[in-house]
Order: C-alpha cells, then sequence, then structure tokens
C-alpha cells in the first residue's frame, strides 16, 4: 500500500475501479464532474457522458439489469432530473450493484440552489452513504455496492463540495488490477416490469430489505460512536464531522453516522444511553434532527446551527458557544470584520468568449432574454445586463415559453441555451413551441463544448467521453426536423449579422430559430486574432467597448481605454462596437 | 490541548497558478510525515473570479478549511485579494502578497477605482506582512508564469518548512520535465526573497 492525496472526486473514482464496477456515466455538473473523467483515465470500466441525468441513470439501470456493477455521477439538482426513475428503480431492486453520487454544493459556490439531497434518500427509500473525507470515499463506495448487491436496491453515495474538491491522504495498492465484476443475467418479469401488481409486490420487499439492512454488521460499522464525555454527545455525519472534531477535538461524544439513510436505531438510542444531552450538527436542513427526533430521541441541532450556507470548524464553535460548549481554541482574529471597500472580483466571460456579442446586443435591441446554466448565465451581470429569467437547465426554453403568453413590452421572447444545454433537455422546450404556437425564438450559443464544467464532449461535439469519433449532431438540422421554417446561423464575432438576425427574428411571423456557432476560446486549436490597439487621436473616450465587459479592456490613463495584449484574443468585436475607428490593428509596416 | 494544526490559505484570480503551489506544497507536507488535508474551489469561481485554495497540516488533521481569524498564514497572488480575505487571519498571523494588480470587473469598466492605499491598509492590521514582487522575478528567470512557485519558495520559508523536506525534488516531480529547471528556479528565488 502506498500513501497519496487524492481529492474525494479522485478517492470515489479509485473506490469504484477496486469494486470492479463495469459502468461509470453521468452528466457533468460541479463539484461532480471530475469522478467520470478520472475513472476513464483509469482504463477498465466502460464510461461515458450522458445526455442528461435522467438518461444517465436509466442507462446505468440497464446495465445494471445486465449484471454489470455500475456509479452514475450527478450534481445535487442533476437529481432532481433523475428523480422520475429513481423512485421506480428503488421499487426494483438491482442486479449489479448500482451506486449514485450526489454532489451537493453548499454555500452554492457553483450552483442555483443549494438543496440538501439527503431528503431524496428519504423520499425515495434509496439507503445513503456520506463520506467526509477521501479514505472514506474510498471505503464508502465499496460499501455502497456491497450493500447495494446484499440488500436489492440503488445506494445513494452523498458528497458536499467540501468532500468533492478537498484532498487529503489515502492509502491505496499501486498495482491494484481492474477485476470486473459481473452477475449473471436472470430474466424476472415479476421484478423488472412494474405493472402495478408487481409494484405492490415490490414496495413490500423494499420495506423488508431496508429493514435487514441497517442491521447488517457491516452496515452498522459504516456509523461510528466516539464515547469521550457521558454528559453531552453531538451526532454527526459527512463534512460537518470534520468541523466538528477540528473545533472540539475528543472534548464532546460524537455519533458519526456513515449510513444517513435508514438510519440505524438502534445505534441511536445506544449512544443516547451512554450521553445525557444530545446536540445534532449538520449543514443545510435539519434533517438528522427531524430523523433523531422522530425515533423519539431528544435533541437540539437548528436552534444554534444556522440552516444555510456551508459550515466550518470556526462557524459550528460559535454556534454552539451559545449552548455552553467550549472549543478547542479560542479564536483571536487579525479583525473582527472584513476590510471595507474592495471592489468585488466576480467571475466573468473570458476575453474573446464567443458569448459576449448576442448579450451586448440582445441588451441594445430590447429584447427580453430568458437564460439558462453554463457559462453563459454570466451574460446576465453588468455591464451585459443581457438576461431577465435564469433558473435550471432546458429553463432558457420553456420559462420563456410561459413567458411569452404576457410578454414584457408585448414584445417576443428569446430563449437562450449552450449546445450541451441545448440536448439536455433545450429541445422539449424549442418542440413544445412549435406545437403550442409560442411566440418564441430559440438560440443556442454553440460553442462546441460543454465550457462551464472544463470541456467536456456532449452529442455535438463529433467525440465521445474517451475521444473516440461519433456521429455529430448539429442544432441547426434539429430544429428544422422539428419544425422550424429557417434557422439563422450566424458568427458570434460578425456583429452586423448577429444584429440583423436579432432583429428580423423578432419581426417575422416565420418560425425561427438562431444558432450562434463559435468555438469557445479555451479550446486546443482555436486561434488567437490579431490584437488591436487603442488610437488616441481618433477615441472620444466615450467608454462604449468597456461595455462589453471584456477583461482585456479597461480604463486607462486621462480617460482613454487600454487593451491587455497577453489576455486580448484578437475576437475583433470592440472593434466592431467602437464607432470612432479608434481600435485599430496596427498595419505591419510593408518594405518598399 | 492543542492538536498542532497550521492552516494556509492561498488567494488569487483564476488563472494563476493556485492550485499548483497548494498542490506542491501538500506533497512535500505529506513527505515530512504530516496529515494534510486542502480544499479547492472549480467551476464557475474559476472564470476570473477570486479563487481561494486552503490547506491545513499538523499530527492529524480533520478539517480541509478554516473560517475567518483561524488562518496562520496567508498567501495572496494579488493585492486587492490580501484586502478581500486579510480577516481569516489569527491575531499575529503571516500575509505574504504578491505586489502584482489584476483589476477586476468593476475597475475595468471604470464603476470602481483600484484601491491605492492597500499596503498602508493591510499594515494597520497586527500581522506581520511581507510583500513581494514575484511576478517581476519570474520575469527575470524568462517565463512569466513561475510566478506561482516563486510565491511557493517564499511561502515555505515563512511557514518554517524548507529544512523539512527536499524541496526541489517535490518541485521537480510536480512539473513537466520541460519545466523542472526553471520551476527549480523559480522555487530558489522565492526562498531568497524573504
Amino acid at each position: 500500500m502506498e500513501k497519496v492525496i487524492l481529492s474525494g472526486n479522485e478517492a470515489v473514482a479509485q473506490g469504484a475501479f477496486q469494486a470492479g464496477v463495469g459502468l461509470g456515466i453521468g452528466y457533468p455538473g460541479t463539484p461532480s464532474t471530475e469522478i467520470i473523467e478520472v475513472l476513464e483515465k483509469m482504463k477498465g470500466p466502460e464510461c461515458a457522458w450522458s445526455i442528461n441525468e435522467k438518461v444517465a441513470l436509466e442507462q446505468a439501470y440497464g446495465a445494471c439489469v445486465s449484471g454489470l456493477r455500475c456509479i452514475v455521477t450527478m450534481k445535487h439538482v442533476g437529481v432532481n432530473v433523475a428523480a422520475d426513475p429513481l423512485f421506480t428503480f428503488a421499487y426494483m431492486g438491482v442486479n449489479g450493484g448500482l451506486v449514485i453520487v450526489t454532489a451537493d454544493d453548499p454555500g452554492m459556490h457553483s450552483s442555483q440552489n443549494e438543496q440538501d439531497n439527503r431528503w431524496y434518500a428519504l423520499h425515495a427509500k434509496v439507503p445513503m452513504l456520506e463520506p467526509s473525507d477521501s479514505q472514506e470515499c474510498i471505503d464508502f463506495t465499496a460499501s455502497a455496492f456491497e450493500l447495494s448487491e446484499r440488500y436489492d436496491v440503488p445506494v445513494f453515495l452523498r458528497m458536499v463540495t467540501r468532500v468533492c474538491h478537498s484532498r487529503s491522504v489515502v492509502e491505496i495498492d499501486p498495482e491494484q488490477k481492474y477485476l470486473r465484476q459481473l452477475r449473471d443475467y436472470e430474466r424476472n418479469v415479476p421484478k423488472f416490469v412494474t405493472l402495478p401488481a408487481h409494484a405492490r409486490a415490490r414496495r413490500v420487499i423494499l420495506e423488508e430489505n431496508l429493514n435487514k439492512l441497517t442491521k447488517d454488521q457491516a452496515a452498522k460499522g459504516i456509523n461510528r460512536m466516539e464515547i469521550t464525555n457521558t454528559d453531552i454527545g453531538i451526532i454527526t455525519a459527512g463534512a460537518s464531522y470534520n468541523y466538528v472534531k477540528e473545533a472540539f477535538g475528543d472534548r464532546y461524544s460524537v455519533l458519526k453516522l456513515g449510513l444517513v439513510y435508514p438510519i440505524d436505531q438502534e445505534t441511536v438510542y445506544e449512544f443516547a444511553r451512554q450521553v445525557k444531552k444530545i446536540y445534532v450538527v449538520e449543514e443545510l436542513d435539519p434533517y438528522l434532527e427531524f430523523n433523531i427526533r422522530a425515533l423519539g430521541v431528544e435533541c437540539e441541532g437548528k436552534k444554534y446551527i444556522s440552516p444555510f450556507y456551508e459550515l466550518n470548524p470556526q462557524i459550528v464553535a460559535a454556534s454552539l458557544s451559545r449552548a455552553g460548549f467550549e472549543p478547542l481554541e479560542e479564536l483571536d482574529p487579525a479583525a473582527e470584520e472584513p476590510a471595507a471597500n474592495v471592489p468585488v472580483r466576480p467571475p466573468i466571460l473570458c476575453a474573446g468568449c464567443p458569448h459576449r456579442s448576442f448579450f451586448y446586443l440582445a441588451k441594445r435591441e430590447k429584447v427580453t432574454v430568458v437564460g439558462d446554466i453554463g457559462c453563459y448565465t454570466l451574460g446576465a451581470a453588468p455591464p451585459l445586463d443581457g438576461i431577465d429569467v435564469s433558473a435550471c437547465m432546458g429553463g432558457g426554453y420553456a420559462i420563456a415559453l410561459g413567458l411569452s403568453l404576457n410578454p414584457p413590452e408585448g414584445k417576443k421572447i428569446f430563449g437562450v441555451v449552450g449546445d450541451s444545454t441545448f440536448y439536455h433537455s433545450g429541445i422539449t422546450g424549442a418542440i413544445d413551441s412549435i406545437f403550442n404556437k409560442r411566440n418564441f425564438v430559440p438560440v443556442v450559443l454553440d460553442n462546441r463544448i460543454t465550457a462551464m464544467t472544463g470541456h467536456q464532449q456532449n452529442p455535438g461535439t463529433g467525440q465521445t467521453l474517451s475521444g473516440e469519433e461519433t456521429f455529430m449532431q448539429e442544432p441547426e438540422r434539429i430544429f428544422k426536423a422539428v419544425g422550424y421554417d429557417r434557422v439563422m446561423e450566424v458568427n458570434a464575432y460578425d456583429l452586423k449579422k448577429l444584429r440583423d438576425a436579432i432583429r428580423e427574428a423578432k419581426e417575422t411571423e416565420e418560425r425561427v430559430a438562431i444558432v450562434i456557432k463559435s468555438p469557445c476560446r479555451l479550446l486546443k486549436g482555436v486561434e488567437k486574432g490579431a490584437v488591436p490597439e487603442i488610437d488616441r487621436e481618433a477615441c472620444q473616450k466615450c467608454k462604449a467597448c468597456l461595455r462589453l465587459g471584456c477583461p482585456a479592456i479597461s480604463l486607462g490613463g486621462e480617460g482613454y481605454p487600454v487593451i491587455d495584449t497577453l489576455s486580448c484574443t484578437g475576437c475583433g468585436v470592440c472593434k466592431q462596437v467602437c464607432k470612432h475607428d479608434a481600435i485599430r490593428v496596427k498595419e505591419q509596416e510593408v518594405d518598399s | 490541548m492543542d492538536q498542532g494544526v497550521k492552516r494556509i490559505m492561498l488567494a488569487g484570480v483564476g488563472g494563476q497558478g493556485i492550485l499548483l503551489a497548494s498542490r506542491v506544497l501538500s506533497s512535500g507536507l505529506l513527505k515530512a510525515g504530516f496529515d494534510v488535508k486542502s480544499s479547492e474551489v472549480h467551476g464557475m469561481a474559476q472564470r476570473g473570479g477570486s479563487v481561494v485554495t486552503q490547506l491545513s497540516y499538523g499530527k492529524k488533521v480533520y478539517s480541509p478549511i478554516s473560517g475567518a481569524g483561524a488562518v496562520d498564514l496567508l498567501i495572496t497572488l494579488e493585492k486587492l485579494e490580501a484586502l478581500r480575505y486579510v480577516h481569516f487571519l489569527k491575531k499575529n498571523g503571516t500575509l505574504l502578497m504578491n505586489a502584482r494588480e489584476i483589476p477586476s470587473l468593476p475597475i475595468l469598466i471604470g464603476a470602481a477605482e483600484y484601491p491605492a492605499d492597500i499596503e498602508e491598509r493591510l499594515s494597520r492590521y497586527p500581522i506581520s506582512l511581507y510583500t513581494i514582487d514575484a511576478d517581476r522575478e519570474a520575469e527575470k528567470l524568462g517565463n512569466p508564469r513561475v510566478m506561482n512557485v516563486v510565491l511557493l519558495g517564499a511561502m515555505v520559508k515563512l511557514a518554517g518548512l524548507s529544512e523539512l523536506v527536499d524541496w526541489p525534488s517535490v518541485v521537480a516531480e510536480s512539473v513537466k520535465p520541460a519545466y523542472r529547471e526553471i520551476n527549480l528556479k523559480a522555487f530558489a528565488a522565492g526562498q531568497n526573497l524573504v
């Protein structure tokens, strides 16, 4: 064995590899993305990016019915997309083990909400393990596959950002060979075909299996009791355990639940016998607190601990100080408050990003735009201000359809999605618009990659996860096939044509769609254009170029804008917004 | 009971090479026999936004992150980020600041000004402040991208970790062979700056 440092995501991939997983599949989403990427590089299991989380889970389920062990990964909101089959797969049970990773994002580092997916376990009756560091990510992944097969049920592995993207020491065998686990396939209609009569029988079997699971010695071993104080005990799980131990060390007894659904009542009662008073420390919702109270065990938790955002050791210590807890270290900070008047540094579209021009023009053409989830959500921020509403994957079209029934200012509504989002769930809204004759223009910002999560392949890139060539979808073809009269394909860097397309789409009676096709500037092989300069003699200091919000253009001395030659990609958009012809590429001197 | 955990925080702007610096540091600390945990932020936060990595080491480390007022050593690859995160330091903590200024969006578009008095404001905190120009050192070496390793060299010295492990070999293992020599020079240059 060798000690190495792995992130939680790398460790889950390692655990799945060691468990002989046959298929790793998911839809990219921070903080879950690296699990599938790392597993693919380990060579052995079949790995794929799916079109969305529901299709990923369904494929994984089919593979598990065939006898393979499968791991399917998604971010917390992805489980909403996959929820329909999830609830029924719990009734149907498995053949090969099925592990579903939900990567939650408390604090919303890179998400639109911070929903607490532990409730999904309770709601769908799917057992859930919650690791708190990378070693547990390896161990719990292995346990999840075993419990899944032993108790005939899919199993959740619940991660959070601070487990996914934290790196800690693990022990692995670097010589470990890949050994695919495979069970025999048996046709079993009462189990795998959920006619109501079959489902009614499976419903009871599921309940029995969950009861048996909590009595399993291996499942009990996933929980850990640390009795160091007979007066006060803390029940906690996952990342919160780290914060409790860092804040208080061994001062108070701890029950660390690794299996957060179903909760093993015997273990909770045993802990309640050993300590006089119980507190619950958990991030987000009072999930454990509700469940422990439901067992008839008195406890306090959210009375002291915030129900929103991330916790950390100092927040836990400060919160519980109101209940008389004493931390190991008294906080002695350099300052009581953050420094005042520090200009914010929000994320912005990159220099030369092909998404910029659409939002710049949308604002000036006064069109109401519904946005979606991806880099282009940043088009909502000033100075672009190009989005009115944005909520969820695919909502860029479907929410716009509803808005078009009572349009602000009586105008046509535009919906904007990226290419990956278009295939994920944009398509359905585009078809509904034709069906219900909505006054709506679908726009695809097709940058030929899933950019925000770090460049994953999607059905439009012509390549699979492993780099194999595959059929390349084109949004244009799909729009035409589902009933759009005309699809305007425009280059993101041609402002005049893009403006004309937006104007035309606004006015026409035809069913039109716009596809803005220009690759992400961060993709390999995308060439840098000629970098322009500001001609101070021509510049009228009107600041039109600054309103692009390009990180390569800033306000310099004497009120003149300056172009940073290092970060500028020479996309040429600023040249086109300058009315004074003051942004020019220096002519190369020609020898006479 | 002091568990003897030391907490380090690195802050900068997406694309400055924070992750590499933090990973090299983790590898060295593991070699030296410490337990190490670190935390990174990926995704939306990387698009030119403020980026933070935290790292804790000691005999036994539980939490990869620390809250405000609990950090021993703060390293910022940019000046504005020093002001943004200085309250994470403990009293008498150490701030190692790279003298680089990178305007953020409100500054780029003229809606805010880059504060001119960052050093002066920082000097009022009960901390030890070290300012170095790691970008200039990196440029002198011929590759501005090794700025992060210059800072790493300075950071290792300030944290009192220089003798703990053979850092040049840790650095060499962490970068591509073609960039070994320049990164080793960068690390040494950083050590000489503080």
